[in-house]
């Protein structure tokens, strides 16, 4: 696996978040993603970004392009020194559908993405993998 | 380790046109290339493979052929194998392009090292590995290339198998033929949404006749799409509920949230009434075209 | 920071978000529609996200608690021009826009919402989510 791209971002600000989406966007176009693709990865980056902020007290992202034989991926990795998360399923359910705002609506993220994965501890932080290929 | 390279590489290119000429009379035999205009395609890759090799000094090692210096064969190889992939020639052909070079070369080996029975030995190992390693490379690539043929035949028959049809003004009609799975679903949605776009089209009728079973996922499935209609502005009959079907949706309480018709001649006349027209019988018939 | 643009169309008023909201922005819109639709009496609201390439929960809400509170005024929200790529990522994302309709453009848009306006039984419970 190659790594073609590999630059980390902070996120502290809503403008962040804008800043983010438009550096995904334009990974995802660089790898040759459908429309439908870009679309998806750069709504999770939104979704996982904006918890970032909102609830880890800010944080980076890092952005990867790569490259396995003909597939090529971009893959976004989400760290904060925040709370941490301390229920897991709770933090996958669609807090936004209920209405109950509960849910950090990870689960709708990770519908949208290939590979995911959350390693959180309570009182240290939180790191939040996605990833999308083609 | 330069001295087996160097007795190898410069056999190769001393008698470069010897070399070339069994190996093209092997390869018709083996091949069995009767065509002659591959015949004429095939003589020109080998002649280019035997061009690389002349250019040996930049090959410092045979073990390795995935480091840099052998990037010109590798390439070249992989043009030979995507072509043989695409037109659907089988792997043992285009791995026998690489392999029957062995006869001649060891013969070449045999006529300059006969007298020393160890290192012809030897050096004949060497050249046995070496394209061992440029066959078995030739083959992955080989492989490689009919995965994306047949991915790229998949997608089309998704996308052939899921025509949107226009049954009115406003009207367009969805017949699904198979089993919904997601990466169907996907196709089928962005087809549906595409020539609501295009048609401005208002109502959508999904055809389920065609479908064998609705389960929990199929159901999700079709949820998904007619719920992402709805976000452009278009509604959903769900028409082609065999009785089955019917019965099958029940018993796993499954909430399909839409209208659903047993006929798509039924999900029609819905259509046509919500777009407000009403189909009356003229007073004589219009005669056929001729 | 330019606030967005709030356009009277009879008694419709139409916004286009062109612009990546984030907070301060959204809230801003909020407020002034609710103000809008009350000192322009106004039956409909239509939102026009055609120049939305992404709509992420945080948007979905926004458009939710402006149905909401349109509807709390009697209005009608409209949301108008979704992208088909936005649309199928939403729909895997899970997120339902409740109470509110949508349309394909400002056209049909807006005579979606004479046809419900001026009928007789207001059809909440049709075409909702």
């Amino acid at each position: 696996m190659q790594t073609e791209f590999d630059e980390t971002m902070p996120l502290r600000t809503s403008d962040d978040v804008v800043r983010v989406r438009q550096a995904v966007r334009a990974r995802a176009v660089a790898a040759g993603f459908s429309l439908v693709d870009q679309t998806k990865i750069v709504t999770a980056a939104s979704e996982i970004g904006r918890n970032t902020l909102d609830y880890g007290g800010g944080g980076t992202l890092r952005i990867e392009m790569l490259r396995n034989g003909r597939r090529r991926g971009v893959r976004l990795t989400f760290t904060d020194q925040g709370p941490g998360i301390a229920d897991l399923t709770q933090a996958m359910k669609d807090g936004y559908t209920t209405g109950s705002g509960l849910g950090l609506g990870l689960g709708g993220a990770k519908r949208l993405c290939n590979d995911f994965d959350v390693q959180s501890t309570p009182g240290q932080g939180t790191v939040v993998t996605i990833a999308r290929w083609t | 380790m330069s001295g087996h390279r160097s007795i190898i590489l410069s056999l190769i290119t001393r008698h470069h046109q010897r070399l070339l000429t069994a190996w093209l009379a092997n390869l018709r035999r083996d091949a069995r290339i009767s065509d002659p205009r591959r015949a004429a395609e095939t003589d020109e890759l080998a002649r280019r493979f035997l061009e690389e090799f002349r250019r040996g000094e930049a090959i410092a090692q045979f073990e390795d052929i995935h480091a840099a210096e052998w990037q010109p064969m590798r390439e070249l190889l992989e043009d030979l194998s995507r072509d043989r992939a695409v037109q659907g020639h089988s792997a043992g052909e285009t791995a026998i392009f690489v392999l029957s070079l062995k006869d001649p070369l060891f013969a070449l080996l045999r006529e300059d090292l006969g007298a020393d029975a160890d290192r012809l030995a030897n050096k004949t190992l060497i050249a046995d590995r070496l394209i061992d390693r440029l066959s078995v490379f030739t083959v992955e690539c080989y492989a490689r290339a009919r995965e994306e043929v047949i991915s790229r035949q998949q997608q089309e028959l998704l996308e052939l198998s899921t025509p949107v049809v226009q049954l009115w003004d406003g009207i367009l009609a969805l017949p699904l033929i198979g089993t919904l799975d997601s990466a169907r679903t996907q196709i089928v949605m962005e087809s549906l949404l595409q020539r609501i776009v295009a048609s401005g089209a208002e109502i959508a009728i999904i055809d389920i006749t065609g479908v064998p079973t609705v389960d929990t996922l199929v159901a999700q499935h079709l949820i998904k799409t007619i719920s992402a209609a709805r976000l452009m502005g278009a509604d959903c009959i769900l028409s082609g509920i065999r009785p089955q079907i019917a019965q099958t949706i029940v018993h796993l309480g499954l909430e399909l949230n839409v209208v659903s018709k047993a006929t798509m001649a039924d999900a029609l006349a819905l259509a046509l009434r919500r777009s407000g027209k009403a189909i009356t019988d003229r007073k004589q018939p219009a005669a056929p075209e001729a | 920071m330019a606030d967005i643009p709030i356009l009277q169309i009879g008694d419709c008023l139409l916004v286009s978000i062109q612009v990546d909201m984030h907070d301060r922005l959204a809230l801003a819109l909020q407020d002034d529609l609710t103000e809008r639709i009350v000192a322009d009496h106004a039956r409909g609201v239509m939102i026009d996200i055609s120049a939305l390439e992404i709509v992420d929960s945080f948007i979905g809400r926004m458009l939710n608690n402006i149905a909401a509170m349109s509807r709390v005024l009697d209005a009608v929200t409209v949301v108008v021009g979704m992208r088909p790529a936005v649309a199928i990522t939403l729909v895997e994302l899970g997120l339902g826009l409740t109470g509110v309709r949508t349309a394909l453009n400002v056209d049909k848009g807006l005579a979606l919402i004479r046809r419900i306006i001026d009928s007789p039984e207001r059809d909440d419970a049709d075409r909702v989510r």
